[in-house]
């Protein structure tokens, strides 16, 4: 029951018509919760002790570095399911993923470093917080580049998704690797906070935040998405129907059937 | 207000990065918007042409 | 297709034998990368006060440094001219497993480029100031790092396959997928030449390579046959 779920969402028509209708579903809940999630972490949650206000950036940078990652994995695994089912709308979704994932890396990063500047006293240090969200971004940059660098969408499809997978398993490899090499040269690390565990009027802010930006991220992927899926479908006949004519008199509402597949 | 626009000194810190996010959210917003517009115009361009062929 | 008459161990055989004939033929084609190290390598102390106390401190950088830019420009050699002539068609049609013999001519490439590096590597580690005791460390950390280089290059290598002027993408994919390497390799030889033990980043560069060695072939045959189409 639930493969005839997965392939039905999977065929290129039901997606294109699904997606379009929960982009708003995804995407005012996502104000909301960042709304909410901003009064609470500028206004009302109390200044940290060791930091005083500084540490209210983290209700940006946490979001920004949840999404960096969270997109990675969803652009691994939907090139996954493509790679292995060839499946169109997967690629199309993974195809989505990198412009958003790339460009909230670089924000995690610049804030990352707008926040060390107060605590460290340098723009940059490295600290593996920031050494990982830096090779992250590199490895966002090489799938774009490879990407671009083939001219057929199919088979850019196939060798990013070979790119993004074998990216993902090295995550964690390298994730602790810099881990570890940065333990052997001490250099501190600002993300902590001076008590061990965040008071409930600091944490609540931040998980709104997560949660908003995670639906804002959600609803972005599918608008792409959609663009993504009609550059890759060859199919005219659905295709017509989704696509509402605008000044060409001769595009009107086609019946089924009628159009011919090329 | 001026004390929450002050920060308690590190203004200069946090407020740019609000300012990058929000560039950043709404930067994203508007490229998939138009991706998703110059997807469709495409084809369209594409059905009209196969129209005229058939 | 009918069951193929050679066996896998034949056919790997038979294709190490070629890839190795046809390497030596070109002999400046495999020595290139090697003169690259040497060159890299020596760059750093001109760079530098050339002072070897000073320069010891450096050395595990700039040996590794040196040694995964190497690998880069050899992995040129790895698919490029078997792509051109049709035998990595042949290969992937010939019913034999294909990562297996893929494996092979990562094999056959880490002989001809990485292992000799691993050889002169103590020239260069010696011209930077590096104690002779520390030479044994040394060589293992970069038998195992060049092992691991010569397997996710050759990812890299052949997802860029179809691609012309790959050399700046190519690095842009396999430098971070290195970093590991590179962070342990590095360390193992600065602890070799302190003088301290350095059985811990081995053993994690040792993993990293079997890792390497196990997935690689996979990757490797899905990107290759991806850019055959």
């Amino acid at each position: 029951m639930a493969w005839v779920w997965f392939h039905r969402f999977g065929s290129p028509p039901h997606f294109y018509r699904l997606a379009g209708k929960l982009v708003p579903w995804f995407g005012w809940p996502a104000a909301l919760l960042c709304l909410g999630g901003l009064i609470g972490g500028l206004v009302l949650a109390p200044p940290d002790y060791q930091q005083g206000d500084g540490f209210r950036i983290i209700y940006v940078h946490a979001p920004a570095a949840w999404l960096s990652l969270l997109v990675y994995v969803v652009m691994a695994s939907s090139a996954a399911v493509g790679l292995i089912w060839r499946m169109t709308v997967a690629h199309a979704v993974a195809a989505s993923c990198a412009v958003i994932g790339a460009s909230f890396t670089a924000l995690a990063l610049a804030t990352g470093m707008l926040w060390g500047r107060p605590m460290w006293g340098t723009y940059w240090e490295w600290d593996p917080r920031l050494t990982s969200e830096l090779l992250l971004l590199f490895l966002y940059l090489g799938y774009m580049g490879l990407r671009n660098a083939m001219d057929d969408v199919g088979r850019a499809d196939r060798a990013s998704a070979v790119l993004a997978i074998v990216g993902v398993v090295n995550v964690p490899i390298i994730h602790y690797s810099v881990i570890w090499w940065n333990s052997l040269h001490q250099a501190p690390s600002v993300m902590k906070f001076g008590r061990p565990t965040m008071p409930a009027a600091m944490l609540v802010p931040l998980l709104l935040m997560l949660a908003g930006f995670t639906a804002y991220f959600l609803a972005l992927l599918l608008m792409r998405a959609r663009g993504e899926l009609l550059r890759r479908e060859r199919q005219a006949r659905w295709m017509a129907e989704a696509l509402p004519a605008t000044a060409s008199a001769s595009a009107s509402a086609t019946p089924t059937g009628q159009v011919k597949p090329c | 207000m001026l004390k929450f626009l002050a920060m308690g000194g590190y203004a200069r810190y946090v407020w740019p990065c609000y300012a990058l996010t929000a560039l950043v959210v709404g930067l994203n917003i508007r490229w998939a918007r138009a991706s998703l517009r110059a997807a469709q115009a495409q084809a369209r361009r594409r059905l009209a042409s196969l129209k005229a062929v058939s | 297709m009918s069951a193929p008459r050679v066996g896998l161990a034949g056919a790997a055989a038979a294709l190490i034998a070629r890839d190795l004939r046809l390497a030596l033929r070109r002999a400046g084609d495999t020595l290139q990368p090697l003169g690259f190290f040497l060159v890299v390598t020596t760059l750093f102390p001109l760079a530098l006060d050339p002072q070897l106390s000073l320069l010891r401190d450096i050395a595990p950088a700039a040996l590794w440094v040196g040694a995964l830019l190497s690998s880069l420009l050899a992995l040129d050699l790895l698919f490029r001219e078997d792509a051109h002539d049709g035998t990595l068609e042949q290969l992937a049609l010939c019913g034999l497993p294909f990562q297996l013999l893929l494996l092979a001519k990562t094999a056959v490439h880490w002989l001809l480029t990485g292992l000799p590096l691993v050889l002169i590597a103590p020239l260069s580690a010696i011209a930077l100031g590096a104690p002779y005791r520390s030479m044994p460390g040394i060589l293992a950390a970069l038998l195992l790092g060049t092992v691991a280089l010569s397997l996710i290059g050759a990812v890299g290598a052949g997802l860029t396959m179809s691609v012309k002027r790959n050399g700046s993408l190519l690095a842009l994919l396999v430098l971070p997928l290195a970093v590991p390497v590179l962070i342990f390799g590095a360390r193992a030889t600065a602890l070799a030449i302190a003088g301290e033990p350095l059985a811990a980043p081995l053993y994690l560069l040792a993993a990293i390579a079997v890792l390497a060695a196990t997935l690689a072939p996979l990757a490797l045959a899905a990107a290759v046959r991806i850019g055959l189409e």
